[in-house]
């Protein structure tokens, strides 16, 4: 718990401040506030349609928010193009994989390092011996971190040639490309098995320690949030219901009532309270 | 029967010899050796001039049908590859190609026309406004970047404006300039220095740049804001801008003010310039531009774009700047195109750009295989002499009516063609120069350097 302690203290890396969003009538997202602090593993959890993923939109600048702030690192990202916001330093992934299916999966990770690549077009067109240079490395560079997954083998591999799992594992490999500080994972575990699912908080773990970040991530396997979110918000109707450790929010009234319904929370309240007896 | 036999050999293997010569070609500009690129462009440029003069009996060992072939196969080239470059590579279904082929033909073929009729206002006008609007546009897309947010309408317009003031600036420009150039041009009795076929050329080269230079600047202003659209929608805007770009070229003596390309009567008296070294020369060049620009670091984000739009955008690429980079550099081969077009046939009118004929690069494109740009070069030789070699002649001979079958026999090839292999010939497959270079492809050396196993 000593993580979560030090988490406390450290400055926040992403706030927003009474978000909302409206489609028409509908608030997907309502006043909706959330922060997260540098080296924390923060989960966003909820029942389908609960505005999680809007969240995330909203973050990576695919939505515009109909009303509040978002700050990452302390200033506002509200109306950057996603592109802008990746450039800023917020990687994410997608509940449903979205690699570059017909492209390798080297290509997959050069495609990140492109707002870096250390050269213009017009290098590229005239072959000069910058493009030669920057491009060799940068293909070392993608060669060696695909490395770090273990990935490397299927380097040559059209994306959608591979499993399920591993183009999960190239997702995460690529979002991680972009060198981010903030991580935001949309179900990462989504159609796993339990094996899967053991493998992949590991690598989370990995992920975080090794390249010194701060992760989001929405999931609704609850075996994953508990066992790896240090900091849990529960959200249900585009509203935060609960806040705080796995613990708690599992003792929750609330977010049992949202999850099992009205009637099961106070049996299932009584089951936690008697199991933990 | 006899001679149709004979005939339809001849053909096919004309058909088999002109594959044969676009692989060789392909294949020796993928050698390392720069000296064997060089000397080998040289020999495949000499072999094909060679059978245009030596001639066996009376005519040159390529007829001259088979000539205009050719010089069709090396233009549909350079226009097909820069409508895969949009679709196939970007992703973007575009019916506009043919008319910024069109736009490039009209162009180049008004500058030179002008020129031997000792007038350089076309030139002047053409180039200060390709250049002035370059470097606005240029300039503006460099200011506008530093702000957030600026709808892409309000951008447009200032796009527009400043285009605009930059062609009225151009016309000053040539007005002012022109009296001042013209003594050099001479008479028609005594030439001057400006009228020499030395010039000439120089100036048809200047032509076919600044052809293409418009047509990328066209598509520039109708890109910004058209390319926001879906693909379905970005599909039947394009084709709205070839049906007014052929309006406008049925018109261009009438409300445009161009008398000389005498609107739906066709345009003529344009010098035929195009030699074979000049197709050649910019279907080389065509070619290398397209192919060291998808691999690169900018061309695997064209790509990005066509693969997940979503993705791209967190990946960090600005997918409404590739998409508009894709578009006006398809359109640049296109405006090329046009112009070597122009210079070989002499006569320009606007039937042959109409948007029915404008299927024709799409159905190559789709045909060698979208995303294969050796498909479409190809493709490209392999459809012309099919087409109108084989088909035209062979068909001819069995009645005078019988041609018109030819419409019903090709879509039916086309349509076993899309059954049978619907990734098109060459599906992505790309041959020598045109295949990913190996430097950047080559699996990891032996004693890698990797570093510590991975947490898994």
């Amino acid at each position: 718990m000593s993580a979560t302690v030090a988490a406390q203290e450290s400055p926040p890396v992403l706030q927003t401040l009474r978000l909302t969003k409206a489609f028409g009538g509908l608030r997907a997202v309502n006043e909706f506030d959330l922060t997260v602090r540098r080296g924390e593993l923060a989960g966003l959890i909820g029942p389908n349609g609960a505005g999680k993923t809007t969240v995330f939109n909203m973050i990576s600048g695919l939505y515009v928010p109909t009303s509040g702030d978002i700050r990452f690192e302390g200033e506002s990202i509200v109306g950057l193009e996603p592109h802008e916001v990746t450039q800023a330093g917020i990687g994410r992934t997608f509940q449903n994989i979205r690699l570059f299916p017909n492209l390798t999966v080297l290509d997959n990770v050069r495609i990140a390092y492109h707002p870096h690549a250390g050269y213009t077009m017009f290098d590229a067109l005239l072959r000069t011996r910058r493009f030669e240079a920057k491009e060799r490395e940068l293909t070392e560079r993608a060669r060696d971190f695909l490395a770090i997954f273990n990935l490397d083998r299927y380097q040559n591999e059209l994306a959608r040639n591979l499993p399920y799992g591993e183009q999960r594992r190239v997702e995460i490999a690529r979002a991680l490309a972009c060198a981010p500080r903030l991580l935001l994972l949309d179900e990462p575990a989504a159609g796993m098995n339990p094996g899967e699912i053991v493998t992949l908080m590991e690598l989370i773990h990995f992920i975080r320690d090794r390249f010194n970040l701060t992760i989001l991530l929405i999931e609704h396997q609850m075996r994953l949030v508990m066992g790896i979110c240090e900091r849990i918000t529960v959200m249900d109707f585009g509203e935060v219901i609960a806040r705080g450790t796995a613990e708690e929010i599992q003792n929750d009234p609330r977010v049992i009532e949202a999850y099992l319904g009205r009637g099961a929370a106070g049996r299932a309240h009584a089951a936690v309270s008697a199991r933990a007896a | 029967m006899n001679v149709n036999l004979q005939f339809l050999a001849l053909t096919v293997l004309k058909i088999v010899a002109v594959l044969a010569y676009v692989y060789a070609l392909l294949w020796v500009m993928g050698r390392s050796s720069r000296l064997v690129k060089v000397l080998g462009i040289v020999a495949a440029f000499a072999i094909v001039q060679i059978a245009l003069t030596v001639k066996v009996g009376k005519s040159p060992i390529l007829n001259t049908f088979d000539v205009g072939l050719l010089f069709q196969a090396c233009t549909m080239t350079m226009v097909a590859l820069g409508l895969n470059l949009i679709y196939g590579f970007n992703g973007q279904f575009s019916l506009g190609q043919w008319g910024f082929y069109g736009i490039g033909a009209y162009t180049a073929a008004d500058i030179t026309f002008r020129w031997v009729n000792r007038d350089a206002r076309g030139l002047l006008v053409a180039g200060v406004g390709v250049a002035l609007g370059g470097l606005l546009i240029w300039a503006i897309n460099r200011f506008l970047r530093r702000y957030r947010g600026v709808p892409v309408l309000s951008a447009f317009t200032i796009y527009l404006i400043s285009v605009i003031i930059a062609g009225a600036a151009a016309v000053f420009f040539g007005n002012a300039l022109q009296p001042a150039l013209a003594p050099l041009f001479g008479t028609k009795e005594a030439p001057g220095i400006l009228a020499s076929p030395a010039v000439l050329q120089v100036v048809f080269v200047l032509a076919a740049l600044i052809a293409g230079a418009f047509a990328a600047g066209v598509s520039f202003l109708f890109g910004l804001p058209v390319l926001t659209l879906g693909s379905d929608y970005f599909g039947i805007a394009t084709l709205g801008f070839t049906i007014v770009v052929n309006t406008l070229m049925v018109n261009s003596d009438t409300i445009l003010p161009f008398p000389e390309m005498k609107g739906g009567r066709g345009m003529i008296g344009i010098p035929k310039l195009t030699t074979w070294f000049w197709a050649f020369f910019f279907m080389v060049l065509v070619i290398i531009i397209m192919r060291n620009l998808v691999y690169s670091s900018t061309g695997r984000a064209v790509l990005s774009v066509r693969e997940d739009e979503t993705a791209a955008k967190a990946m960090g690429i600005d997918v409404a700047a590739y998409k508009l980079l894709a578009f006006v550099v398809g359109s640049f081969f296109a405006g090329i195109g046009g112009a070597v077009y122009a210079h070989y046939i002499g006569f320009l009118s606007p039937g042959t750009f109409s948007f029915l004929v404008g299927f024709n690069p799409l159905i190559i494109v789709v045909f060698g295989g979208l995303g294969s740009m050796t498909g479409t070069v190809a493709a490209s030789f392999g459809w012309i002499f099919f087409l109108e070699g084989l088909l035209r002649v062979l068909l001819s001979q069995l009645g005078t009516e019988a041609p018109t079958w030819r419409f019903v026999l090709y879509p039916l090839a086309l349509l076993m063609l899309m059954l049978l292999r619907p990734q098109g010939l060459l599906g992505s497959v790309e041959w020598g120069f045109l295949r990913a270079p190996r430097i950047l492809s080559r699996p990891r050396p032996a004693a890698s350097t990797a570093p510590a196993p991975a947490g898994k």
